[in-house]
């Protein structure tokens, strides 16, 4: 093995913490954000179901979610994280880890996410749910053959939006024993005064971010439909 | 056969009264209108036919339900019986026009042979065979509210509401729109509820109209009873300018009507009375097919009661145009100048 010299020290870096890291933050990001996809979905049928201008509006039903869904959004995502460390303990016995990560940013994901969905379907025209109401359709079919099927492109946007955020929710979780890229540009990089461990733990980051943000445009662009678009495919 | 019939309907929202005393009877199989400005409470009087809109006070039958009787599912059943259309179309971007119109049927879950049938069978009746697989994007207005058709006869309803339906339209295409919705009522026998504002609407194709103003029905009746009448609320909606009156003599509007309007009138009252008449204005226009026409003529003081004469023995209707000072007569404050097709761009 190479000894000094940056591309020695990236190497050997990069093999035994940056690469298992950049794992770890990948796994934790992928189960937080499908957990909370469908956490958060549900959660958004709800609210839009209760909601004032919803299907069945219902103030208190309403209010108690949306209040529950604000109080945790409330929190820094860091705060939450040692906030609940009692229940993390509770439910995943123990407090540090990737497990032990994945229930807070579940938690603070899945209203954050309902928020998002709950905003696309309030966008979807009313006279597009009267219509469906005009020919018996009821709830809950309103809400998924209509609402929800008319939001898709705006939720996938809502979706891309969430990864980047819980992204660099990730990172915060390593400040806190989470592990992951974020505990190493800070316990190797930033309290090690490694630089190299730093700045590349950064630009992993970066590229995540692109990488997200690339597929996120991607599937938003394979969820509008038209012809044209469809001719230009064939 | 009474299809729908409204007894001392009112609905209020908060405080505000938004609907009140309303009784209607519609018939089956008529094409009935519903017209006033924005916000007199027409679309929710349409919707509250269709259970979208609840009630506050009087009966609502349609086809014999009681309709504030409907439970949940019963209300869900009841909707299948009618269809409804859109100023905007209401359509799902996501989804073809084939889709659109299997919406309901796929909501109701037929089997898929038959939404399949059904749904050709209406592209054909709307005329958009070619359409099935093109996203709303890619439409035109017009095609849109053809899809807009299709999907509210899917079920085969008895009756289709239209919520201006043609308003959001060029004059041409609500004309070819109107048109289709004529032939719907002839051919399948559907009884037709169109709420608008255009007057054009109404004079083409509804047989009887009710003109609301302020949640109130202010006049209603046969769609030429209506106009023939020439009464306030309508002279309201239709806006009305002061006419440039002569300083002297006595100014008539008359309304010509059926055997009437074919006649060579005027130039009967100038020979057989030997008098002269100044014409000030004059328009003739169809409602469905027949011709009313209105003549604003000024004639001196003197001869005037050999005019009214004439005008009583020809069985026309007349109107004594108030003096520019002011002096009320019998019949409308002022008459309105300028026709519909003017103001709206619709021929009708």
């Amino acid at each position: 093995m190479l000894r000094g010299g940056f591309g020695g020290d990236f190497a050997r870096y990069f093999d035994r913490i940056i690469g298992p890291a950049i794992g770890t933050t990948v796994r934790i990001l992928i189960v937080t954000m499908i957990l909370g996809f469908l956490f958060g979905f549900l959660m958004s049928v709800f609210l839009i179901l209760y909601h004032p201008q919803g299907l069945r509006p219902d103030k208190k039903k309403y209010r108690v979610v949306n209040f529950l869904a604000n109080l945790i959004r409330s929190f820094p995502i860091i705060i939450l994280i040692v906030a609940i460390s009692p229940l993390t303990r509770m439910i995943v016995g123990t407090t540090i880890g990737e497990k032990a990560a994945i229930l807070p940013l579940t938690i603070a994901a899945t209203p954050f996410i309902a928020k998002i969905f709950e905003n696309c379907y309030l966008e979807v025209d009313r006279q597009l749910i009267e219509a469906a109401r005009s020919f018996g359709a009821c709830d809950l079919q309103i809400v998924f053959g209509v609402m929800v099927k008319e939001s898709v492109p705006s939720m996938v946007s809502g979706m891309t939006l969430a990864s980047i955020s819980y992204l660099a929710a990730t990172t915060l979780a390593g400040a806190v024993g989470a592990g992951g890229i974020g505990a190493v540009a800070l316990n190797y990089g930033y309290q090690s005064f490694n630089d190299i461990v730093l700045y590349s733990s950064v630009l992993i980051l970066l590229v995540m971010v692109q990488i997200i943000q690339m597929t996120g445009d991607l599937i938003y662009k394979k969820t509008i439909k038209s012809n044209s678009k469809r001719r230009a495919n064939e | 056969m009474q299809m729908i019939t409204i007894k001392n309907l009112c609905k209020k929202y908060d405080e505000k009264m938004v609907l009140s005393d309303i009784n209607i009877e519609i018939e089956k199989g008529e094409i009935y209108g519903l017209i006033g400005r924005s916000g007199v409470g027409k679309s929710t009087l349409l919707r509250c036919i269709n259970g979208l809109e609840g009630f506050d006070g009087g009966e609502l039958c349609v086809d014999g339900t009681d309709i504030t009787k409907l439970k949940d599912r019963e209300m869900r059943e009841f909707r299948k019986g009618i269809g409804m259309i859109f100023q905007q179309f209401s359509l799902l971007k996501r989804l073809t026009v084939f889709e659109n119109i299997a919406l309901p049927m796929k909501m109701w879950k037929y089997p898929k042979e038959q939404i399949a049938a059904r749904v050709t069978e209406l592209l054909e009746l709307v005329g958009l065979e070619e359409k099935a697989d093109a996203y709303p994007e890619e439409l035109s207005g017009g095609q849109k509210q053809r899809v807009a058709i299709a999907r509210a006869l899917t079920m085969e309803p008895q009756i289709l509401l239209c919520d201006e339906a043609t308003s959001a339209l060029d004059p041409q295409t609500a004309k070819s729109i109107i048109q289709l919705l004529v032939n719907i009522n002839k051919e399948l026998g559907i009884t037709i509820i169109v709420v608008t504002h255009q007057m054009s609407v109404v004079k083409s194709c509804c047989e009887r109209i009710a003109l609301m103003e302020d949640g109130r029905i202010a006049v209603s009746g046969g769609v030429e009873e209506v106009f023939m009448e020439q009464s306030e609320p309508l002279a309201r909606l239709m806006g009305q300018k002061e006419l440039a009156l002569p300083k002297h003599g006595t100014t008539l509007k008359i309304v010509l009507s059926g055997r009437n309007s074919e006649e060579p009138v005027i130039s009967m009252i100038a020979r057989e009375l030997g008098i002269d008449i100044r014409i000030l204005g004059g328009e003739m226009e169809l409602f469905r097919g027949k011709t009313i026409g209105t003549i604003v003529l000024n004639v001196d003081e003197k001869d005037c009661g050999k005019v009214l004469d004439f005008l009583e023995k020809k069985e026309i209707k007349w109107f004594r145009i108030p003096d520019t000072d002011g002096k009320k007569a019998d019949g409308t404050e002022s008459v309105r100048k300028g026709t519909e097709e003017e103001r709206e761009g619709v021929l009708c």
